[in-house]
């Protein structure tokens, strides 16, 4: 379970962006979380990966309180929870070849001699040649990295994966890939889903269920 | 803005200086077997000819041989010093912005406490502790010079920090020495390799002040600094060239080293790095 409760959350203590959201997701269960842009969906989306620490609000993951966030947060929770960022961009450190941009958290984990192995496995299901993995960002289009953030987020096999508006940028035929992609991997794994967007076509036909975000406030969220 | 042509003229001679001032001072002493020390009191005061093309000074000492010995002198209390004040200002920096907290508000504090002191009057005062030499010279450059990369490396990485990149990392597993070696230390090094190649010149004007002041080198000793405070007397009775060749030996490869890093800077904006393969 991923159980958000009563989260207020922002950058300003004085003026968060917004009070008391809550959302739980069941194990496995994909969940579309729909709002308009600004809204604080990605901010809570942060909080779930345990990227942003909140305010208030207590945040349950898989039966475990999270008490601690960013560095702070101990590494198997950390990396339980896989996301891939709307901005291919920025979200990729421009030094490292594609391959080196999916292989760096098992790098970063300790698991380095996987890497080549567990890169060409990820590789051709998120759609990237060999070719294209020798390459650095600036030498592939958003698509092509937003591919391979997928497959970064990936890498160490999360049991959640939190895309926040991850096909914002790209044209149609990178998104059905990039969706085929995550839903491949979660039929494979049981992983579970929170894709953030304001796209609600997209949402409504990828998760199972879709969430909006006002109803997310006000506690609308129960079955 | 440049045009290309000039770009290319600059980098040249900026390189070409560069190459026969390194080349002077490292083959000239070991090949030449000469003693720059070596007193004639029969030639001196003698104005740039064959035998001595920089004359000689008022012991009769040849001056391009003294000089060629001062600039190596200079050079390597500037080198190290750049070299040293860097590695410390990257470190300070770093750890200030990727720390942050507390610990970057002592730090940056330090560096404010550093910079309220004039440098000179600073560098004076650390000279002042030691016995005259090299040493002291290059330990005295390289603590007053290090905040301009400290500030430098600090903002760098406060610009960083919040990338999405960093969040992808932390998300990754990546350890905070991870985060700084492998993504926020690459991207500052060119910054703060700038800034070394900038502080050389500086920090060889340093040494020449500290020199001149007579609180630098020890007085025998050949460095660029020393020739024209003992040659300043000279000057008054008409002899120019005793200061006109060290005078320079200083000015020409500060142009030439802030020539390069100004190619360099170049290089490092992407958008100039375009224009420049065009």
């Amino acid at each position: 379970m991923l159980e958000l409760n009563g989260i207020t959350a922002g950058y300003d203590r004085r003026a968060p962006v917004f009070r008391g959201a809550r959302l739980t997701l069941a194990p496995g269960e994909s969940v579309g979380l729909l709002g308009p842009s600004g809204c604080g969906k990605s901010t809570l989306a942060r909080v779930a990966a345990l990227l942003h620490r909140p305010d208030a609000g207590r945040y349950v993951l898989d039966g475990t309180e999270i008490r601690a966030w960013r560095h702070r947060a101990p590494r198997e929770l950390r990396t339980a929870v896989g996301v891939v960022f709307q901005q291919p961009r920025t979200a990729a450190d421009p030094r490292l070849t594609l391959a080196d941009l999916i292989a760096e958290p098992l790098r970063a984990t300790g698991r380095g001699a996987e890497a080549a192995a567990r890169v060409a496995d990820l590789a051709p299901t998120v759609g990237l040649t060999p070719e294209l993995l020798s390459r650095r960002p600036h030498a592939v289009s958003d698509g092509q990295l937003q591919r391979a953030c997928l497959a970064r987020a990936l890498s160490l096999r999360p049991r959640w994966l939190i895309c926040d508006e991850m096909t914002a940028m790209l044209d149609a035929s990178t998104t059905a890939a990039l969706v085929a992609a995550v839903e491949t991997y979660r039929a494979g794994t049981g992983a579970g889903l929170l894709a953030v967007g304001h796209d609600r076509v997209l949402l409504e036909r990828w998760c199972d269920r879709t969430v909006e975000w006002k109803d997310c406030l006000t506690g609308g969220d129960e079955r | 803005m440049a045009d290309p042509r000039t770009h290319r003229l600059r980098l040249w001679t900026s390189a070409v200086t560069v190459g026969a001032v390194l080349l002077a001072v490292l083959l000239v002493p070991p090949l030449a077997q000469l003693d720059e020390q070596a007193v004639d009191l029969s030639a001196k005061l003698l104005p740039p000819s064959w035998d001595h093309p920089f004359g000689t000074d008022d012991l009769g000492r040849d001056l391009l041989l003294r000089c060629v010995y001062g600039l190596r002198i200079s050079l390597l209390v500037g080198l190290v010093a750049a070299l040293v004040a860097t590695v410390i200002g990257t470190a300070v920096g770093a750890a200030a912005g990727a720390l942050g907290g507390r610990l970057d508000r002592g730090l940056m504090r330090l560096v404010d406490a550093f910079s309220s002191v004039p440098h000179l009057l600073l560098g004076i005062f650390v000279v002042a502790l030691f016995r005259p030499g090299v040493w002291p010279v290059i330990v005295s450059v390289a603590v007053t010079h290090w905040l301009s990369t400290a500030r430098i490396v600090r903002s760098e990485v406060l610009s960083l920090r919040s990338r999405p990149y960093v969040d992808a990392a932390i998300s990754g597993g990546a350890s905070r020495r991870r985060v700084a070696v492998r993504h926020l230390l690459p991207a500052v090094l060119p910054q703060a390799g700038l800034a070394a190649v900038l502080m050389v010149p500086h920090a060889m004007w340093h040494e020449s002040a500290l020199s001149f002041l007579g609180l630098g080198l020890p007085s025998h000793q050949a460095s660029l600094g020393n020739l024209v405070q003992t040659a300043r007397s000279s000057l008054l009775a008409g002899d120019w060239w005793p200061t006109l060749f060290p005078g320079l030996l200083l000015i020409v490869p500060t142009l030439a080293i802030a020539g390069l890093a100004g190619v360099w800077r170049d290089r490092l904006n992407p958008r100039r790095r375009s224009e420049l393969m065009l």
